[in-house]
């Protein structure tokens, strides 16, 4: 949309204009900032009636946690959903501009949409993004031809698999499915399964941490478990720092008033 | 030294019981030289929502000016004032945006919801990851030291009155460790029926 008295309207798209400044700023010695990884353990498995995926809730930048509780299993579909590693801000973004593609899609032929239809999307994408958009996924869905795990990496390229790892801590976590997946596991056995992949990415890997975030996805339903298991509580606090009132010597320079919006309806003219 | 350290400053926003607090210190420098003394980070954006900017200066009032202009032209078309969450999505979508080339920023939104008055407070990376927990976003030089005071000072449902304590004395204990930040500092509480802007006597070294 363009307005003749805006014509400064945002385009669609990525937008370079600072580029330029930027390599330069660098190059004048200036060292790039750090961005939002999710250092990640995120995985998924297929078991008797559909998947199960998992992740933990650690974001990182550099040594610093900077979300001790982030959501890393992403809705795609009503019957698909992607976990994402890597650069926080892309897994989000790039999530979030699949899943209004995939629903697009779904109105158009009016059919649930495949899972291998979102892994293509994803895939290509990536891959025209040459690996600049630092998202590894995990992708999971059940459709009519059955339970689907896709692993997806940066670059575009992906694999389909019975069981599937993501992020730092994915060594940790493929360790537990080498000794104990095999086909046709109990919901029960399966959910027990991710929770032990994850839990030995957050006790053993740095860049992951917190929580146990699942997501079970059958032929005909989901069930999204927020923290299926809080692995690290914080301890109770026994005491506490409470400062007295008038502790933080201040001027209070004013009370700001609210002044909010009065909407006018036009009268009806006969 | 990285560039979002150029300018030096910082931003911590809490929620409280009912409403949210956001702090700003008065820092602008050009790395080790200070330049000015009263430059605010925080900006009073809606009736009940601020928004914080730390980072390279000259981004802070660019991004600060190019989201004016958007949230206008959204309640021009919508007839209503934006809330705290479409806007933090607005601002998120504007800094990925700019994923290849990004502004040195980092943004902290503190406000209530203008129809259900529930406390908001938002932090984002430079591309835009948006982070929404229930207790503190912080972001500046000192954000290290900040987490750590924020993390043993904050408790949750704090009132107005604490929650006041509990930030202003977070930031003063915090970027006193920190040559980039401080020369005073201002405290927003907002609150549903009134805001109430203290400032802080502080260390001016």
């Amino acid at each position: 949309m363009t307005l003749d008295t805006a014509p400064d309207l945002p385009r669609a798209g990525f937008n370079f204009d600072n580029c330029r400044r930027n390599a330069a700023l660098i190059q004048g010695g200036f060292k790039p900032p750090t961005m939002t990884k999710t250092g990640t353990t995120i995985v998924g498995i297929i078991y008797k009636d559909g998947v199960i995926l998992g992740a933990d809730t650690r974001a990182t930048e550099g040594p610093i946690v900077s979300d001790k509780n982030c959501a890393k299993i992403h809705y795609l579909a009503k019957n698909i959903y992607c976990c994402g590693a890597g650069t926080a801000a892309d897994t989000e973004m790039t999530t979030d501009l699949i899943s209004s593609q995939l629903e697009l899609h779904r109105l158009n032929t009016e059919r649930q949409v495949p899972v291998v239809c979102a892994n293509n999307i994803l895939k290509q994408m990536l891959f025209r993004y040459q690996g600049h958009i630092s998202a590894a996924l995990v992708l999971g869905g059940v459709d009519k031809y059955g339970p689907h795990i896709y692993s997806i990496h940066p670059h575009g390229s992906s694999d389909k698999l019975p069981y599937a790892t993501m992020g730092s801590g994915s060594l940790a976590a493929m360790t537990v499915f080498e000794s104990r997946w095999k086909p046709n596991l109990s919901e029960e056995e399966g959910k027990k399964l991710v929770r032990d992949a994850i839990a030995s990415g957050i006790f053993n890997d740095l860049g992951s941490g917190s929580n146990v975030d699942l997501c079970v996805i059958r032929k005909d339903s989901t069930e999204y478990l927020r923290n299926y298991e809080l692995a690290n509580k914080k301890g109770e606090r026994q005491l506490d720092y409470r400062f007295k009132k008038g502790t933080t010597l201040h001027t209070t320079l004013k009370d700001l008033e609210i002044t909010e919006r009065v909407q006018v309806v036009p009268m009806e003219v006969s | 030294m990285s560039i979002l350290a150029y300018n030096g400053g910082c931003v911590v926003a809490m929620r409280g019981k009912d409403c949210v607090a956001i702090a700003t210190d008065h820092r602008f420098g050009v790395q080790a030289q200070t330049i000015s003394t009263d430059f605010k980070k925080v900006f009073h954006i809606a009736p009940r929502m601020f928004l914080g900017l730390t980072g390279l200066q000259t981004d802070i009032l660019t991004v600060r000016d190019r989201l004016m202009f958007r949230k206008n032209i959204y309640e021009t078309k919508e007839n209503r004032e934006m809330a705290p969450k479409p806007f933090s999505a607005m601002l998120s979508s504007f800094l990925y945006e700019h994923r290849f080339g990004p502004y040195f920023i980092e943004p902290v939104v503190a406000g209530l919801d203008p129809k259900t008055m529930k406390p908001f407070i938002c932090n984002m990376d430079l591309i835009g990851c948006p982070n929404e927990p229930d207790d503190f976003v912080v972001a500046g030089t000192c954000a290290e030291q900040l987490y750590g005071m924020c993390e043993t000072l904050w408790r949750p449902d704090l009132e107005p009155d604490q929650l006041f304590e509990v930030i202003s004395q977070s930031m003063v204990n915090a970027f006193d460790r920190d040559a980039m930040s401080g020369w005073g500092a201002t405290v927003y509480i907002i609150e549903k029926d009134k805001i109430t802007e203290r400032s802080l006597k502080t260390r001016m070294d």
